[in-house]
């Protein structure tokens, strides 16, 4: 008798245990990323991956919605001074970060402050016009510019707006990446490199009631097969940067659910109009006629339909057509082949000939073997260089290239998608493009506020940038998510981050 | 002895230097700026500035040499440049993981390779024998990371039965970490399986027409017996040679396996490193490889030489 108690309360023991085990597993959020993220400190962080784990664990000043809005998160509001050069700032009040520190105008001060002094920041130059910050009382500051800076904002709904806890901060230093502390829904419980990042719910959180998952688990798998065979395995709930091929599959499987946006990024060639003595020795990057031949060469449907299987739109700017900043005066041009032999015919050269490196991703391969066919029924001799993706950008960065297959993940304000890329000797500037008139737009597009006035300038820089051809954008790709169908609450944004806000199992 | 041991250990640091230099000078021949690529999209001049001083890119090459060999003298690897952790702790954490999936390997693979190399022997020219062939031919021809597709696709999406990828620690539980070994070990152990099943058969070949097998068999030796105790043992001495030469093989097919199922191990650890350009960690990894291979190495020689006295007075 007594061993048959024993036997009914180890069976009674058993079942609650795994009731109990399988209640703390519903309560938990499994994702799966594409890579592994660098370090977890919002100073030092330099990859796209990096800001879907920060946007669970470290609430930024403010936020853009699915329309590129700049709404309030940290912040209650905002007002920029007259002259453009100063931006006070209101902050929520109550909020704690996750080791029960207040977040108030001293923390948004040391968190600006550390950005823009921190040896090895990413944020210095994303904050390079902000001179100082003043505490004005607990819950506002103002942010001081040496000149108007447009963007600011959108630079504050990333990396360089969010707040970091100063306690924690000033005793880790440099070493805050491995235990960070900020004032977001979850706080960072363990990272286990190449495997892992937990993170569990901060109970104090200011905007809890939008939080419904106890911990969220973050699994870096960088292959998309086995990253998706984990979701319809029920290993992962949430798995992002689907390929578009496995689309069909997930969408005939009745568990899963897809979401998809236009991300803010691009997919395009940069061309080397004057990045080294290469660019002359090219007809392609010596005579504008030959580039715009090639463009005409190209149909960007055909490319979005084989290289992406229709999971992209097709695009010719550094914004997609469906962005409030997309210049409406330089439309998609149509294919055209008896146009583009024409325009070869005029620049001397019936058969051009030049090398367009690729790094070795398969979108990029795709893509470079679709143009390579298209442009030859121009005349174009293109010849495919696949390249991996660091020594690529090293080629790139010393000019030795004629055209490269290159993508850019996007910002919110249109600024972080040209600047850098077609302003004189920018960093990311590979085209090696220089004309003073577009510098002029560009500067006087950051210090705009007014909206009307800046999507004039784009207009503006458009007209000439599109026509000179340092970059032919070719398409905008369709960020893709998929997740089990128990999974409600999940709104896509075309910065391709995953906000953990109102996420919850049915 | 002790002369054979002093001037054995001597060999050790020449070597040691030499190997360091080896994989310092051949890390500067990958292509690629490291700053550059640590910088992140933006590639802010100011970072790759500061990176380049953090990894003493701006001096030369033989200064950058000394400051890593004196780090490493002083047990300091140095540390992640892209999560910032200490290589050394980073090593520790993998190295298991690794071993473990060996270990699972090597298991798998004498459990069929043997047993599948003894069978074809003693039916040779059966069907028995033609069906293992083609199994040993199927393992070597197949590559690893289209059997491990294919395996997920199977065991995890179609029946559920084991995890798609990932790592459990057998600490934190075994069952789980069972189950995340199967398929790896079984996808790495496949190929190891198909060579000893090869050499298992011609070595039991070899020795079942032997004289001493035969007069076994005239004895009346019951016939399991003659295989097992018999043919076996002393066929499985030159298996035992390939086996150990076979842990290259392992290793090497671990860095696939790892990326194929996700598995926080050695391999996945220096592939992820070299395309990071975290010159740190593949310095470190490397080293720290070529350091374990020549200690054990040397534990060997010890070895034969202690239960060997010729060698010791060579």
């Amino acid at each position: 008798m007594p061993i048959r108690t024993h036997r009914l309360r180890f069976l009674l023991a058993s079942l609650l245990f795994v009731i109990s085990a399988m209640a703390a597993q519903a309560q938990t959020l499994r994702i799966g990323l594409a890579e592994d993220p660098d370090v977890l400190d919002p100073t030092l962080a330099r990859t796209f991956v990096g800001r879907i784990v920060f946007s669970a664990m470290c609430d930024k000043l403010f936020d853009i919605d699915a329309k590129l809005n700049i709404i309030p998160q940290l912040a209650t509001g905002y007002q920029w001074s007259a002259d453009g050069k100063a931006l006070t700032i209101k902050l929520r009040s109550g909020v704690k970060f996750q080791d029960g520190e207040t977040m108030d105008a001293a923390a948004v001060k040391y968190s600006i402050e550390r950005h823009k002094t921190m040896p090895g920041s990413n944020r210095r130059g994303e904050l390079a016009p902000v001179t100082s910050v003043d505490v004005i009382d607990p819950s506002t500051v103002r942010l001081n510019l040496s000149s108007p800076f447009a963007p600011l904002l959108a630079q504050l709904a990333d990396r360089a707006g969010m707040i970091v806890a100063p306690k924690v901060a000033q005793a880790e230093g440099d070493k805050f990446g491995s235990k960070p502390v900020c004032a977001g829904p979850y706080k960072f419980v363990e990272r286990v490199a190449q495997d892992r990042i937990v993170l569990e719910r901060f109970p104090d959180y200011w905007n809890k009631s939008a939080i419904h998952f106890d911990k969220i688990v973050y699994l870096p798998i960088p292959d998309s097969t086995v990253r998706l065979a984990n979701l319809r395995s029920g290993q992962l709930d949430f798995i992002e940067r689907v390929a578009a091929s496995d689309l069909p599959q997930i969408k005939s499987d009745p568990h899963l659910q897809v979401s998809k946006i236009t991300e803010i990024g691009y997919q395009g060639i940069t061309i080397n109009v004057g990045k080294s003595d290469l660019a002359q020795k090219n007809p392609l990057g010596r005579d504008p006629r030959v580039r715009e031949a090639f463009e005409l060469s190209l149909d960007r449907n055909g490319i979005v339909q084989v290289a992406m299987d229709g999971e992209a739109d097709p695009g010719n700017q550094w914004v997609a057509p469906n962005n409030p900043f997309y210049a409406k005066n330089v439309p998609i041009p149509a294919r055209n082949l008896v146009r583009a032999r024409e325009l070869l015919k005029e620049a001397g050269v019936t058969n051009p000939s030049f090398t367009l490196m690729t790094p070795t991703t398969a979108d990029a391969q795709r893509v470079a073997q679709v143009v390579q066919a298209m442009a030859k029924e121009a005349g174009f001799d293109v010849k495919i260089q696949s390249t991996e993706f660091a020594t690529s950008l090293d080629l790139a960065d010393k000019g030795q290239f004629d055209a490269y297959v290159l993508a850019w993940s996007g910002r919110a304000d249109p600024d972080g998608n040209i600047y850098s890329f077609d302003a004189c000797k920018q960093p990311l500037n590979y085209a090696g493009y220089c004309k003073p008139e577009v510098d002029d737009l560009l500067k006087r597009s950051r210090t705009t506020g007014d909206l009307a006035e800046r999507k004039k300038i784009f207009g503006e820089i458009a007209a000439i940038v599109l026509k000179d051809r340092p970059i032919i954008y070719l398409y905008h790709r369709h960020w893709l998510w998929a997740y089990t169908d128990k999974l409600t609450g999940f709104h896509p944004n075309p910065d391709g981050l995953i906000r953990v806000q109102d996420l919850r199992f049915r | 002895m002790l002369t054979f041991l002093v001037r054995r250990v001597a060999t050790i640091f020449p070597t040691l230097v030499f190997v360091s230099m080896l994989i310092f000078g051949l890390q500067q021949l990958l292509p690629g700026d490291p700053a550059m690529i640590l910088a992140g999209e933006e590639r802010d001049p100011s970072v790759i500035a500061h990176l380049r001083e953090t990894l003493h890119l701006d001096k030369p090459l033989p200064v950058r040499y000394l400051y890593w060999v004196r780090g490493v003298v002083h047990g300091d690897l140095g540390e992640s440049l892209r999560t910032q952790q200490p290589v050394l702790q980073l090593i520790l954490e993998k190295l298991p993981v690794t071993v473990e999936l060996g270990a699972f390997a090597i298991a798998i693979a004498i459990a069929i390779g043997i047993p599948a190399g003894v069978v074809s022997a003693v039916k040779r020219g059966t069907a028995w024998d033609y069906g293992a062939n083609i199994v040993a031919l199927w393992g070597l021809s197949t590559p690893n990371f289209w059997l491990g597709i294919m395996l997920i696709l199977l065991f995890s999406v179609t029946l559920g039965w084991l995890p798609a990828s990932g790592y459990v620690s057998p600490f934190e539980d075994w069952r789980a970490n069972v189950a995340s070994m199967i398929m790896p070990a079984f996808v790495l152990g496949n190929a190891i399986a198909a060579v000893l099943m090869r050499h298992t058969r011609s070595a039991m070949l070899q020795v079942l027409s032997s004289d001493y097998v035969r007069t076994a068999r005239a004895k009346g030796v019951p016939e399991s017996r003659v295989i097992m105790k018999h043919a076996l043992r002393n066929g499985l001495i030159p298996i035992i040679t390939l086996g150990a030469l076979e842990l290259g093989t392992l290793l090497s097919g671990a860095v696939l396996t790892e990326q194929v199922f996700t598995i926080p191990g050695f391999g996945k650890l220096i592939v992820d490193a070299v395309f990071n350009r975290d010159y740190a960690v593949v310095q470190g990894v490397v080293m720290f490889t070529a350091t374990a291979y020549i200690v054990l190495n040397l534990i060997a020689d010890v070895a034969y030489a202690v239960v060997n006295p010729r060698i010791r007075y060579q």
